[in-house]
């Protein structure tokens, strides 16, 4: 069974070699040769994933639920009872991540044809997106939590050379370093959180029912909540939760099809990912964190709902939904009590939403995304001011994004509906607060997804700007990915998800028990939320808009201003960080540690100096003192 | 029979010569002979403990005198080689002028 899987390897080796073969013979191809290479190795790993996932899925149920199945795992580095592996899982979750990270990424790469068309380094690009690829998709099939923190590495190193791409651009320097230092510290917790684990559990691996490693972890309960805090705290850092969310709006830096990859569908979601793989563990032996957890991610939810609602460029409004979609995931884990499911069972619910919520979310919000980057290039403007209006000149782009809009919103019947909507039942499963609050955070998206739409599309038009450059539709390589993903968001909330994902693995028609009055709910709270931003901003003139602006001046600046979060990190870093502890450290280091060591340099060579007269050159002289030790050792030897 | 004794003497008084002469001649070509002078003395002494220790039963000590020979001729060749080369580049082998050995 296992062996008919051993091809999953070449989902691997081949983004690698590419990566490989682009990064080091790019620069004498041509670009239209280097992108045809970087598209088609993808392509191939599409293609593979597909039959990876329809083989698995097709495969038949041992007591009801789907093996996991591990084709390759090789001991890499052994350590007396510990043991690094490296290798191959095949899980349900596993296997709908291969299927997310491949659509994605062969629609970015073909994407980026047109975006990046005639760009400066663009094999460098696809040599960069390849490594990414193959590391997330590592990530996502690793066997042991090791293995995923190495690939978890090696994504961070890919963002940070994708979101520092235009080098030459300051901001761009600046953004990929934030990204990698905020990201950089928050895996620093995760490692410890590993370490710990590693140490008390005595395994790294991801198989929790082997009788021996479920021995060994029970033996750990008492110190599994932290080492699982900790690296929840990692995966905090990359799925952006709150407060470690700032680098993710600088991030947009980056090329627009690198957000729509990384920073939107696939990278930011590990941190979702690494939850649900410890999540028996979680549910077992740290369920208060676990709620912990959800708590974090309802106010990230929050906050990053109410800083959309204010900004103005585009990038950034989809930057802020983003953080607040994957908050939404977060809660969805977070809310779960038991690990059963079945029709009774709303408690592990949240597990199959957000993985569900995960599925879509990568969908629509790349959608939403490559539509940013069309506008982008058709207008050279981030920002909405440009806009307005684009309607008449881009109908491709234009349905594209009202229909990604109405699936974020929630709207029957695209993808994002079904989605919410179980997160939603499985928050109020869990309480009717947490479950009134996600719900309100829902009703904001729709809010500020639509002033975006309505920002972009209609309201003011910047006609100067638009009659001295006439926007006009992209190119086919640009507007298919937008159609081919708009597509799969219309169709993909009626897949059974259910019935592929659930906590413990077991069948789960959630349409059986669907609560329909909550479905009924939520959308009209969505519609609501909708018509209310047509009211504000869908006009030429927007008097409604200002007179909000100008009623509260204060809380719009605020959120304007990301309510200065940023300003608080720069002060806490540079006024107190660098200042009071960084300073004082590098005088002890270069004057006390570096003088200790130029004195023992100096008295070294000083002695040298001195004696080195006895090195006369004159061999004799040598030979003699020779002998002379010579017999003094013989008279030694024989008193 | 020769005594064990003589020959011993004889030895030492080789060997001392050759560090006497290793220290005090100036020449580079004398330093070299009393080097042989000193080997020479050890070989003696391989052989007269040979013939002492085995008496005919053995003969390890006379190999390795062999050996030893043929040691000091490769060595001699590769001395008086270095030799010729120190003579081409300062047309003197006195080995005060081989002073550029140190610091």
């Amino acid at each position: 069974m296992e062996n008919q899987f051993i091809f999953t390897l070449l989902i691997l080796l081949l983004p690698l070699a590419s990566f490989l073969f682009l990064g080091l013979a790019g620069h004498k191809l041509s670009h239209k040769a280097a992108g045809l290479v970087g598209t088609s190795v993808l392509g191939v790993v599409a293609v593979l994933s597909y039959y990876t996932a329809f083989q698995y899925f097709s495969m038949p149920r041992v007591d009801g639920v789907y093996q996991a199945l591990v084709p390759i795992n090789v001991t890499w580095l052994p350590l007396g009872e510990l043991h690094f592996d490296m290798g191959i899982l095949l899980d349900p979750i596993s296997v709908v991540m291969l299927i997310v990270i491949s659509t994605v990424s062969l629609m970015v790469h073909i994407y980026s044809f047109g975006y990046m068309h005639g760009e400066r380094g663009f094999q460098r690009y696809y040599a960069f997106l390849s490594l990414f690829t193959m590391s997330m998709l590592g990530l996502v099939v690793a066997t042991n939590i090791f293995q995923m923190y190495l690939f978890w590495e090696l994504v961070g190193v890919s963002s940070y050379l994708l979101i520092g791409f235009f080098y030459t651009l300051k901001a761009a320097i600046a953004a990929s370093k934030k990204a990698f230092i905020v990201t950089r510290f928050a895996d620093m917790f995760f490692l410890i959180g590993i370490l710990i684990y590693g140490f008390y559990a005595k395994t790294f691996s991801f198989d929790f029912v082997d009788a021996e490693n479920a021995r060994n972890i029970a033996g750990a309960a008492f110190i599994l909540p932290t080492a699982l805090f900790l690296m929840f705290v990692g995966g905090a850092g990359k799925s952006a939760m709150f407060p470690l969310h700032i680098w993710l709006p600088d991030a947009m830096e980056g090329p627009t099809p690198v957000s729509a990859l990384i920073h939107a569908a696939t990278m930011v979601v590990a941190g979702v990912y690494q939850v649900a793989r410890m999540f028996p563990l979680w549910i077992q032996y740290a369920p208060d964190t676990l709620h912990v957890v959800a708590w974090v991610g309802a106010f990230t939810a929050f906050y990053a709902a109410a800083v959309a609602c204010a900004q103005t460029d585009i990038k950034r409004v989809l930057a802020f939904s983003t953080i607040s979609q994957i908050a939404f995931m977060m809660v969805a884990l977070g809310v779960c009590t038991e690990m059963v499911t079945g029709h009774e069972h709303h408690g592990s619910l949240g597990y199959m939403a957000s993985m569900f919520h995960l599925f879509t979310h990568a969908m629509f919000k790349a959608t939403l995304f490559l539509c940013a980057g069309c506008l982008i290039h058709a207008v050279h403007s981030n920002d909405m001011s440009m806009m307005g209006g684009m309607r008449k000149y881009m109908p491709i782009t234009h349905w594209t994004f009202l229909i990604a809009c109405l699936a974020i919103s929630g709207i029957p019947p695209f993808s994002g509906f079904f989605s919410k909507d179980e997160i939603l039942s499985a928050s109020f499963a869990y309480s009717p607060w947490m479950g009134w609050i996600m719900t309100g955070i829902a009703a904001m998206t729709a809010f500020y997804m639509f002033r975006l739409y309505y920002g972009i599309f209609w309201g003011t038009e910047n006609k100067e700007h638009h009659e001295a450059h006439v926007p006009h539709e992209c190119e086919w390589t640009m507007t298919f990915p937008l159609i081919f993903l708009t597509l799969i968001t219309c169709v993909a909330g009626f897949i059974p998800f259910g019935k592929l994902v659930s906590a413990d693995g077991m069948s789960y028609d959630f349409l059986a028990h669907f609560d329909w009055m909550l479905g009924a709910k939520s959308c009209a709270i969505a519609l609501v939320s909708i018509a209310l931003a047509t009211y504000i901003y869908k006009g030429e003139k927007q008097p409604v808009a200002e007179k909000m602006k100008a009623a509260a001046p204060r809380l719009h600046q605020w959120a304007y201003k990301r309510f200065y979060l940023d300003e608080v990190y720069q002060y806490v870093t540079h006024q107190i960080i660098f200042k009071y502890i960084s300073k004082p450290l590098a005088w002890f280091d270069r004057h006390i540690i570096d003088g200790f060591f130029n004195f023992l340099a100096w008295g070294t060579h000083e002695l040298g100096f001195n004696i080195r007269g006895f090195q006369s050159g004159a061999i004799q002289k040598y030979a003699f003192i020779f002998f002379l030790g010579a017999i003094i050792i013989l008279f030694i030897m024989i008193l | 029979m020769i005594q064990i004794n003589c020959l011993l003497i004889l030895s030492a008084v080789m060997m001392f010569a050759g560090i006497f002469g290793f220290i005090t001649r100036r020449s580079t070509l004398a330093i070299l002979l009393s080097i042989e002078l000193m080997l020479n003395a050890a070989d003696i002494n391989f052989a007269v403990f040979n013939r002492l220790l085995f008496n005919g039963q053995n003969v390890d000590g006379f190999f390795f005198t062999l050996f030893s020979i043929a040691i000091t001729a490769a060595e001699s060749a590769i001395a008086i080689a270095i030799m010729i080369n120190i003579y081409r580049s300062l047309k003197d082998i006195s080995v005060e002028k081989l002073e550029k050995m140190k610091w």
